[in-house]
């Protein structure tokens, strides 16, 4: 037991030590729960409907939103796929990207990866946390991001619905963005705690046959 | 005869494999008193193993070029393959646990004098592996294409550039361009992938040959062929085969399970085995805010940043690996092992393993920030007395092991089961 702890110890050392740099008030903990199906749907809802007509999510194909998420096909075609695009197609956005560049000085950056990238509570606080700022060319300024080129485009939904639903609407966005960036999260910690319990069985018989053949050793 | 015994006659008669397997596995006697530090050896051969099988899988849908690197990786490997997840986190996570193991390998053969004569070659051949290991790790962290991954490679392939005349020279025949580009990825996958992994096997085939042919040390650093029994057998010695192998077993188990652990719950580890701005493709225009390379490379890192001058920093960085190699040659102890060596070893010792692990820290922090949220001091500073003591290590270690007042040695092992 004190050799698996020293081992274990061992190599979370460099996990210990916290990147310091970086650090921003603005940023709070999102509050998601990848397990919550209905809140990934809307999340993929919303999704669709507000960010992928600018940005495109290049590495997420629609049917295995569709599979993951439990949407079927038909309805996911019917309410989530606005590009005329097959079911097997990657997310692209709606806008051609040179002119997208033109429109906002900077192309919209690919949101496959993305909360991979900035982590989840970025996400959250970014698309919560935008105020308004009369130098900007659009108006409005972000408190994560500074200076950022992405006009706010949530605006009327945030005015219409109260900084409340606001908020939980973009918490199941970031729980879908976060789902997005890497699908297999959920299969992947299922299958560890199957392997976990089988080396456990293993380690069991492995000590057994050890000790045994110790025995003889004085 | 049985039909088994035939066809093993039969065998041996052409090729010497009941032979081999007794010199190396059955009667090859090892020391009974091994301890936990004694484990790390087999693992990092598994760990070599499981790079090796994971690595020829990858290999199978990786595109090794600028346009398709990333895509391929994160579309593929990531998504569209059946379990090319788990062979990608296996090889990352594998990455990682391959400096744990050989860090703590090597740390061993510090606390017990395994380098001391007759194992010189012992531990040269393990610092060839441990060398060729880091040019194989570094060559492999280009292969995603994320931006850490490019200007990861850019700080490091930057080094030469400092050596007078050819330096630039020097550093285009790497990059085989003017900027790192697929050009220096299709080379790097070649190394990585071919060359790099027959040399690690061929210094491992060497590393445990001359093992062998000396026989291994043990926690009390003393001899056990000194004591036989009638029969020529080492008193204190037991074949390695089956108590060893079951022994290890143990060891490979528990060892699975922490680095399952980490694969399917951690696979990021912290952001430390696989960095956050990796995920995003290199972009040669858009430099990170904060480039540090991987967790296992910043002790030697460190040191580079510690040194105000270019040129004198590369040969630094160079020197803190390369001193490691003469080892053998500055401990002049009368005794091998920790355990029997004077009150001044112990000390510089555990010196040496928190400054090691202090430099692996400064080396992925901001030079200027406070270090460990103190007020007086920065982690540049820091890194700067670390260097000091790095070095002070090896340079002090002819003088204090030849003049501090050792212990008593005892005749047979101890501690054993």
């Amino acid at each position: 037991m004190k050799k698996l702890i020293v081992l274990l110890v061992a190599m979370s050392l460099p996990m210990l030590v916290q990147a310091s740099s970086g650090k921003n008030e603005h940023i709070v903990t999102a509050p998601i729960n990848m397990d919550d199906k209905a809140s990934l749907q809307k999340g993929a809802q919303l999704f669709v409907n507000n960010c992928q007509g600018c940005h495109s999510a290049n590495f997420m194909r629609y049917e295995r939103v569709s599979d993951d998420l439990e949407i079927p096909a038909d309805i996911m075609m019917e309410n989530l796929v606005f590009t005329g695009g097959k079911i097997g197609d990657v997310m692209v956005s709606a806008i051609p990207q040179d002119l997208a560049k033109k429109w906002f000085g900077t192309a919209p950056p690919d949101l496959s990866l993305q909360a991979r990238v900035r982590g989840a509570d970025w996400v959250y606080s970014y698309l919560t946390t935008f105020y308004a700022d009369e130098s900007r060319p659009w108006g409005v300024n972000n408190h994560v991001f500074k200076d950022v080129g992405m006009p706010h485009v949530l605006q009327t939904m945030q005015d219409s619905l109260g900084e409340k639903e606001f908020k939980t609407n973009m918490a199941d966005l970031t729980n879908y963005m976060v789902y997005m960036a890497e699908p297999i999260r959920a299969t992947r910690e299922s299958l560890g705690y199957k392997v976990i319990a089988f080396l456990f069985v293993l380690l069991f018989f492995v000590y057994m046959l050890n000790r045994e053949y110790w025995k003889d050793v004085h | 005869m049985s039909m088994f015994q035939n066809m093993m006659t039969w065998v041996d008669d052409r090729f010497p494999a009941t032979k081999m397997f007794e010199d190396h596995m059955s009667k090859y006697y090892a020391p009974k008193n091994f301890n936990f530090w004694y484990f790390f050896g087999v693992l990092s051969m598994v760990v070599l193993v499981n790079q090796l099988l994971t690595g020829v899988w990858l290999t199978m849908m990786y595109n090794p070029s600028g346009e398709g690197a990333f895509a391929s990786v994160e579309m593929n490997i990531m998504r569209d393959v059946d379990y090319g997840w788990l062979l990608r986190y296996m090889h990352s996570t594998g990455a990682s646990a391959f400096f744990v193991v050989v860090y703590l390998h090597m740390f061993r053969a510090l606390l017990y004098g395994s380098y001391r004569q007759p194992r010189e070659l012992v531990w040269v051949f393990g610092m060839l592996i441990f060398f060729v290991l880091m040019a194989e790790a570094f060559m492999g962290y280009l292969l995603p294409w994320g931006q850490m991954s490019y200007w990861g490679a850019q700080v490091i392939i930057s080094l030469p550039g400092a050596i007078p005349y050819v330096g630039d020279a020097l550093m285009e025949w790497i990059r085989g361009d003017y900027l790192i580009s697929g050009i220096t990825l299709n080379r790097f996958f070649a190394l990585h992938v071919v060359a790099f992994p027959i040399i690690l096997l061929a210094l491992v085939v060497l590393h445990i040959i001359a093992l062998h042919e000396v026989g291994s040390n043990n926690p009390d650093g003393i001899d056990i062929k000194a004591k036989k029994d009638e029969n020529g057998k080492p008193l204190d010695g037991i074949p390695f085969h089956p108590y060893y192998t079951v022994h290890d077993l143990v060891g490979i188990v528990v060892f699975l399970i922490v680095f399952c652990i980490v694969l399917f719950f951690f696979p990021e580890g912290g952001g430390y085995f696989l960095e956050k701005p990796n995920f995003e493709p290199a972009n040669p225009l858009k430099t990170p805010d904060h480039i540090a390379p991987v967790w296992y490379f910043t002790p030697f890192y460190a040191v580079l940043r510690a040194i105000p001058d270019k040129l004198m920093g590369v040969i630094g960085f160079g020197v803190s690996v390369a001193i490691l190699f003469v080892l053998p040659w500055l401990d002049r102890s009368p005794v091998k092992s920790i355990r029997y060596k004077g009150f001044f070893s112990k000390f510089a010792l555990a010196v040496f393993a928190v400054t090691f692990i202090v430099l692996g820290i400064c080396g992925v922090k901001n030079p200027g920030d406070h270090a460990f949220g103190l007020s007086f001091i920065t982690y540049s500073t820091v890194g700067q007395i670390a260097t000091v003591l790095y070095f002070a290590f090896f340079i002090g270690m002819p003088f204090w092991t030849s003049r501090e007042a050792t212990k008593p040695v005892p005749e047979r092992v101890t501690g054993s089961h």
